[in-house]
């Protein structure tokens, strides 16, 4: 959803589409997988998954749920629970690996909107939303924004079904191209407008060899970031500031009602694709999952890197049998493009060979730290909320505040459904609907309140 | 005003919370979840209790001086209320929290304890308090103007900011007495924390009469942090060790 979004809303600006992610470009591919795993979508939440040697932990786990009811159903039964343990145990880090980068990008969103003018200004409207909302009546602004969703709405659906289609012909040369070709766009052009007006609300004067020294970096630098390799911390800074950029675009440019309106609209489309079975981005992944390939690459902020390390253990059978094993199909899918959801990557792979201690190849599973990722997509709807809040809330920094925290309990909620489901989950309609319940009901109910507490200098 | 006003009266209202959130809370993920949510439950109870505030006044003439002036103090003990409330729900959830990781967790024990979760709740729900209370103040800090230029108290901003600071300690040690009076069932615990909630709220009803806000609240901030400390398993010969900077003795406390 990212990609199409991305395309429909920025014809004449950006066209940033999907990119290959960093980790992508090294990954092995997935060596086998349990059935019905679901392939890594733009956003995953991958789990621990530890060694377990000896017999410490697993007579007491497998006294839990199973009897004596045969060695291969113990021990499936019995690597279930501790995946699910380890799942929940460690989503709390994860879930604070995801507030980090998110609080990041809404700080710089709010902060820009704070002090920029040019961001707030009217200046025009992108051409995916024609109908002017400046009319007298409500019941028109109200159409007009209305009308705005639809007509947005409907490039997006069309976008992503271009998309799944060009997925489905394997033309990942055209795919790939229009991903360099649109972060190339964003980096480059959206950068020097950005800095161009920094400069000129802060009245810094900065002559153009400089000028071009210094985008000249920042877009080479992050093109081979996002692209190819980097550090890490260099990528996800990046993708950050990119995701910070195009919020800052959709927050001039969509008209206010309309924002408002295509924000609902986008989440419950989010809701749609990801989770009925004939959604767009669910065939996606399914086709990536037939094909057993890496999706292609796309817009995805990943917070950790990814290391798979296999080893062919061939004489397993001398091995103690209660010792737990983990196979584990390392998810080398490469993130899928749509961003807007968080799936959960349950990242064991079983082969045939737990059940059967005695055969040849069991592939061990070195201790590894996993990330969670996240589509940047979702970055961008965040803080577009969170941004609009800033932008217009009568200059009321409550609203600004009562949105951000509606926004990471959105997060929070998501993950925590995400690691009980373990499947692709969408992670925009949570956070978005409480970001705007909050708003509204913040600016509205709240702000009158406060705003007379702090008159008379009440405290509640 | 501006930039010295800014930043003095931000960090007399936030410093000492910063200090807490650094030192105790950002370390651990488990934490700061419970932290936002706790910011997040006083949200919803002060989403409600401005909504019932604003039923009243847009039902009841706006012209009517002392009706809107009893409609406010309703207000305010109504979000008392409310927001006492929420800490209960939020104790509830909690407990449900500790039940589910003391059961995933691999040697039986939650790796947060409730007393943990009582410091960190409580310290959400202040800085929620106390960021609403004072974010806006703070913004107007920074631009121009002269603070009481119409005859009000000139110390608007400084009380302000003093006043923000004892309500972030004081929701602190309300927590940590609340949530002792539910797992103990010792009513009196709670009862003393929503009638010290009101006394405070009452207090700020003196203002700009500070004396009779600021002194009042800061001795039961010195109260209810004493009885915190004792019910948490302190001890003024721990008290005393740590300000001479030696290691406290360890008391069997539950939990890490």
């Amino acid at each position: 959803m990212m990609i199409t979004f991305m395309n429909s809303s920025d014809s004449e600006e950006e066209a940033c589409n999907e990119r290959t992610s960093l980790i992508s470009a090294e990954s092995p591919p997935a060596a086998s997988y349990q059935d019905g795993l679901q392939a890594p979508e733009a956003a995953e939440t991958q789990t621990y998954r530890k060694r377990h040697t000896g017999g410490s932990c697993s007579p007491s786990d497998a006294d839990s749920g199973n009897s004596d009811s045969g060695l291969p159903v113990r021990d499936i039964a019995v690597d279930n629970k501790e995946e699910e343990e380890l799942t929940l145990k460690y989503g709390a880090k994860h879930v604070i690996m995801l507030f980090v980068p998110v609080t990041l990008c809404m700080i710089v969103v709010v902060a820009t909107i704070k002090s920029v003018r040019f961001y707030t200004e009217k200046n025009g409207q992108l051409i995916y939303t024609p109908f002017s909302e400046d009319t007298p009546s409500v019941g028109q602004r109200l159409l007009n924004s209305v009308l705005n969703t639809i007509i947005m709405i409907s490039v997006i659906i069309v976008m992503t079904v271009f998309l799944v289609v060009l997925y489905k012909y394997r033309c990942y040369k055209f795919i790939h191209g229009w991903l360099i070709l649109s972060s190339l766009m964003l980096l480059f052009l959206f950068t020097y407008i950005y800095l161009g007006e920094v400069l000129k609300t802060y009245n810094v004067a900065m002559d153009y060899p400089t000028l071009f020294f210094v985008i000249w970096n920042f877009g080479a630098v992050g093109m081979i970031c996002i692209h190819w390799k980097g550090p890490l911390h260099l990528q996800q800074a990046y993708l950050i500031m990119i995701s910070a950029l195009m919020a800052l675009v959709f927050i001039k440019y969509l008209p206010e009602w309309s924002a408002w309106v295509i924000l609902g609209a986008i989440s419950i489309y989010d809701l749609i694709a990801v989770l009925c079975p004939r959604g767009p981005l669910r065939m996606l992944v399914e086709t990536a999952q037939e094909r057993n390939e890496p999706i292609f690459p796309a817009l995805i902020y990943s917070s950790a890197m990814v290391w798979t390390v296999g080893m062919a253990k061939p004489d397993s059978a001398s091995r103690d049998l209660t010792q737990q094993t983990w196979d584990s199909a390392e998810d080398m899918r490469e993130i899928n493009d749509n961003p807007a959801y968080v799936e959960s990557e349950i990242s064991e792979a079983r082969s045939p060979a737990p059940t059967h201690p005695t055969t040849s190849l069991i592939e061990e599973l070195e201790e590894e730290e996993r990330g969670v990722k996240l589509g940047l997509g979702d970055f961008i709807f965040y803080s577009v909320l969170v941004g609009k809040a800033a932008a217009t809330a009568s200059g009321d920094w409550n609203t600004t505040l009562a949105c951000f925290v509606a926004i990471l309990i959105g997060l929070c909620l998501t993950l925590l459904l995400l690691a009980v489901f373990k499947k692709a989950l969408p992670a925009l309609p949570i956070s978005i609907t409480f970001g705007l319940v909050f708003y509204f009901s913040t600016d509205n109910l709240v702000r009158p309140f406060m705003d007379t507490l702090a008159s008379h200098q009440l405290y509640i | 005003m501006t930039l010295p006003v800014f930043f003095g009266c931000s960090f007399i209202a936030f410093g000492p919370a910063l200090g807490l959130l650094l030192f105790t809370v950002l370390r651990d993920p488990l934490r700061v979840i419970v932290l936002v949510a706790g910011a997040f439950f006083w949200l919803v109870s002060l989403l409600l209790s401005s909504l019932v505030w604003f039923i009243a006044v847009k039902a009841s003439d706006p012209g009517d001086e002392p009706l809107q002036k009893g409609l406010l103090i309703f207000g305010v003990l109504f979000s008392v209320l409310l927001q006492e409330a929420f800490r209960f729900l939020y104790y509830k959830l909690l407990r449900k929290a500790v039940e589910g990781l003391v059961t995933l967790s691999e040697d039986g024990c939650s790796p947060i304890s409730i007393q943990q979760m009582a410091y960190v709740a409580g310290l959400g729900f202040g800085l929620m308090s106390g960021a609403f209370s004072m974010i806006n103040l703070l913004a107007d800090a920074l631009g121009p103007g002269t603070v009481g230029i119409h005859g009000d108290s000139q110390l608007y901003f400084l009380t302000s900011a003093f006043m923000t600071m004892v309500m972030i300690f004081l929701h602190t040690f309300w927590g940590i007495l609340f949530f002792h009076g539910c797992e103990t069932q010792h009513w009196w615990e709670m009862a003393a924390v929503i009638l010290t909630h009101l006394i405070v709220s009452g207090s700020t009803f003196w203002n700009p009469l500070y004396v009779g806000s600021l002194i009042p609240s800061y001795l039961l901030m010195f109260a209810t942090a004493a009885w915190a400390y004792i019910l948490s398993g302190g001890c003024t010969r721990n008290l005393l060790r740590s300000l001479r900077g030696q290691q406290s003795e360890t008391s069997p406390q539950p939990g890490s």
